[in-house]
């Protein structure tokens, strides 16, 4: 490597980078269009914005998809967080292996499956298909991703800050609460963003389980589209590549800065010494 | 022989027979699985003193250590604190606090806050709590580092900080978990005086556990040698090294020579034993009856090298050639090929800067010491 930007470089770069964004950059670009014709440039305009907000389907579906995402994403996070928990601390009872193997099997379970098999259930409960069915779907689903993520936080965890603290004179519960929790939050908030997206933007599971009056947003999409593309979908859309971007962005630069102080502290504290 | 005292001269509770032992392991097993960590092990510890639990790695010191800070349960066995038996006391309900390997900072919270972590558990007075905690960053002299966070503070202040938060309940025992471990040798060679004194000022009885044997000769009042679960031998820092029960502590506390051989002729507390075609003379440790098989253990700095046969009569010597030597600035290591073959390490110390006579590689030497320098060995 000599650092230099080959021509191969910038070709794969390009294209790689065409590939993935220029779909959503064209998506972008047309929301802002004139003209009720997708596909057609008529000059720039935010007049579909302003359609949007007059679009009572569309806002009911965004609240309803933003209540089940935050509902889902904390009990998820909970749940969650407990079997990783279990997982990582109980590593000798029985049936383990099982267990271990059933909180993560619905990572790769086809969503159809996951979907169709919440249905049967809640048509065997007899359980009214609605907003309570699809957070219960969601959280269902999304429980095993912050597991996950929680769990591999607690395998690099330092099981003497535990001991030290009931050394001290807590308890095992103030222990969790005062040490581990404090310690591992940075996982649990992470599990619990990727439980918000995941549940932000399922469509499989929520077309299975929701109901009347408990549309989510990618329903209301995808079934105005098999009408036809409207501009104010592409709105929409980009409004939400727009949430997400900010909320990708602003994770990473408060990484990033924590880590720079981080490493800024530790070569303070050397050269003290 | 005469008496291999401690260094604190007054003190010495073992050796009074009504001293009542302040902790008490009575026949203690841990078993995990299969492995026998800690096997039928007895031991008294006193009050104040400066207990050292040393030996390699598995040999099951910590988990000694961790039984009586209750993180783990003897399989059998008794563990006894100032007359109380702990079993089934939680580790938050006994009296003793215990630094960790790793130091074990929260990392969420300033020094002040981790020293105060241990007395808001027990409920202390704000005011009292920022008082107890001001007189532990003085004693260990981090007043200008109490706001800082564990990662913002170099190897050795955070050693000093888990010190601290593991005093600061002023706990009845502390225990230490190769407290020095993670430290660089100078400073490691500081904070192992800092410890002493600081034991030696709160009268605190401190148990440490190390596989460094300079650090708890160093430190310990007494020493407890353990191997595979079991104690070999538990003295004195003088007494490990100079009178040891056993090759195995003999071998594991310094360096030694060994030379194995037959009692010929006991009588009186002296003994000749051969070896090979060596016949040694030996006044110190185990009776054995003649024809026994016994080893005779010498430390190298107790044994000369000189070019010519040293004159006197109590005197072994023997004739071999320089081997190897080695130069370490303060003393000098040879090591002496004997005639049969055997390799034997010697030490000098370089209390001169010029030396008159020099030994240099395959010179013809003489290796001599006498009789009561080393000691006899049955086991």
């Amino acid at each position: 490597m000599t650092g230099t930007w080959s021509r191969f470089n910038i070709v794969s770069i390009v294209l790689g980078f065409a590939f993935l964004y220029l779909p959503i950059v064209l998506l972008v670009v047309y929301s802002f269009n004139e003209s009720k014709l997708v596909t057609v440039w008529a000059g720039f305009s935010t007049r579909w914005y302003g359609e949007l907000m007059r679009n009572q389907g569309i806002l009911d579906a965004a609240w309803v998809t933003a209540r089940v995402a935050f509902i889902s994403a904390s009990v998820a996070t909970v749940l969650g967080t407990l079997a990783a928990l279990a997982l990582t601390r109980y590593t000798r009872f029985r049936g383990r292996v099982l267990f271990t193997g059933m909180v993560f099997a619905p990572l790769v379970m086809p969503e159809v499956i996951t979907g169709l098999s919440l249905l049967l259930l809640f048509v065997a409960v007899g359980l009214d298909r609605g907003f309570l069915t699809v957070t219960l779907a969601h959280i269902t689903f999304s429980m095993c991703f912050v597991a996950v993520v929680v769990q591999s936080r607690l395998l690099t965890f330092d099981r003497s800050l535990e001991e030290a603290a009931m050394d001290l004179g807590a308890t095992p519960v103030k222990t969790f609460f005062q040490v581990t929790l404090p310690v591992i939050l940075p996982a649990i908030i992470s599990g619990w963003m990727l439980a918000f997206t995941l549940s932000l933007d399922d469509l499989v599971v929520a077309s299975f389980t929701s109901g009347p009056g408990a549309t989510t947003l990618p329903m209301k999409i995808y079934s105005q589209v098999r009408l036809g593309v409207t501009p104010e979908i592409n709105a929409v859309c980009t409004i939400l590549i727009g949430i997400v971007a900010v909320g990708v962005i602003a994770a990473s630069i408060i990484n990033k800065r924590r880590e720079v102080q981080r490493l800024r502290d530790e070569q303070a504290a050397l050269q003290e010494g | 022989m005469k008496s291999l005292g401690s260094i604190r001269r007054s003190f010495a509770p073992w050796a009074d027979p009504a001293a009542k032992p302040y902790i008490l392991f009575e026949n203690v097993t841990k078993k995990f699985g299969d492995f026998v960590a800690v096997d039928d092990l007895s031991l008294s510890l006193f009050e104040r003193e400066f207990f050292a639990l040393l030996g390699a790695s598995g040999c099951g010191k910590s988990t000694l250590l961790r039984m009586l800070a209750g993180f783990e349960e003897p399989t059998s066995g008794r563990i006894l604190l100032d007359g109380q038996d702990l079993r089934g006391i939680p580790p938050y309900r006994r009296p003793v606090n215990m630094m960790f390997q790793s130091y074990a900072l929260f990392p969420h919270m300033t020094v002040e806050q981790n020293i105060a972590f241990g007395l808001k558990q027990d409920g202390m007075p704000k005011p009292e709590i920022a008082e107890r905690v001001g007189a532990m960053l003085k004693l260990v002299k981090l007043e200008p580092f109490a706001k800082r966070k564990p990662h913002q503070l170099s190897g050795g202040q955070r050693q000093r900080v888990a010190l601290a938060r593991s005093l600061a309940k002023r706990p009845k025992v502390l225990l230490l978990d190769e407290p020095l471990g993670a430290l660089d040798k100078k400073l490691r060679e500081e904070t192992q005086f800092e410890l002493m004194d600081l034991q030696q000022e709160l009268g605190l009885t401190f148990v440490v556990v190390t596989h460094d044997q300079e650090e708890a000769m160093t430190m310990a009042d007494r020493i407890a040698i353990m191997d595979k679960g079991k104690v070999k031998q538990v003295a004195t820092p003088a007494e490990i090294y100079e009178a040891p029960n056993s090759r195995f502590v003999a071998d594991f506390v310094g360096s030694v020579n060994l030379f194995e051989g037959q009692v010929s002729k006991a009588s009186n507390g002296a003994m000749q034993i051969a070896s090979g075609d060596l016949v040694l003379k030996a006044r110190n440790g185990a009776d054995a009856d003649t024809g026994n098989t016994v080893w005779f253990a010498i430390r190298p700095e107790k044994i000369r090298v000189t070019p010519q046969k040293p004159e006197g009569g109590d005197a072994n010597a023997m004739e071999g050639e320089i081997y190897d030597i080695a130069y370490l600035g303060d003393m000098t290591i040879y090591n002496v090929r004997l005639d049969d073959g055997r390799i034997i390490k010697a030490s000098t110390m370089n209390s001169a800067r010029v030396n008159e006579n020099i030994l240099s590689w395959h010179d013809r030497a003489w290796i001599s010491f006498n009789s009561d320098a080393g000691v006899v060995l049955t086991a």
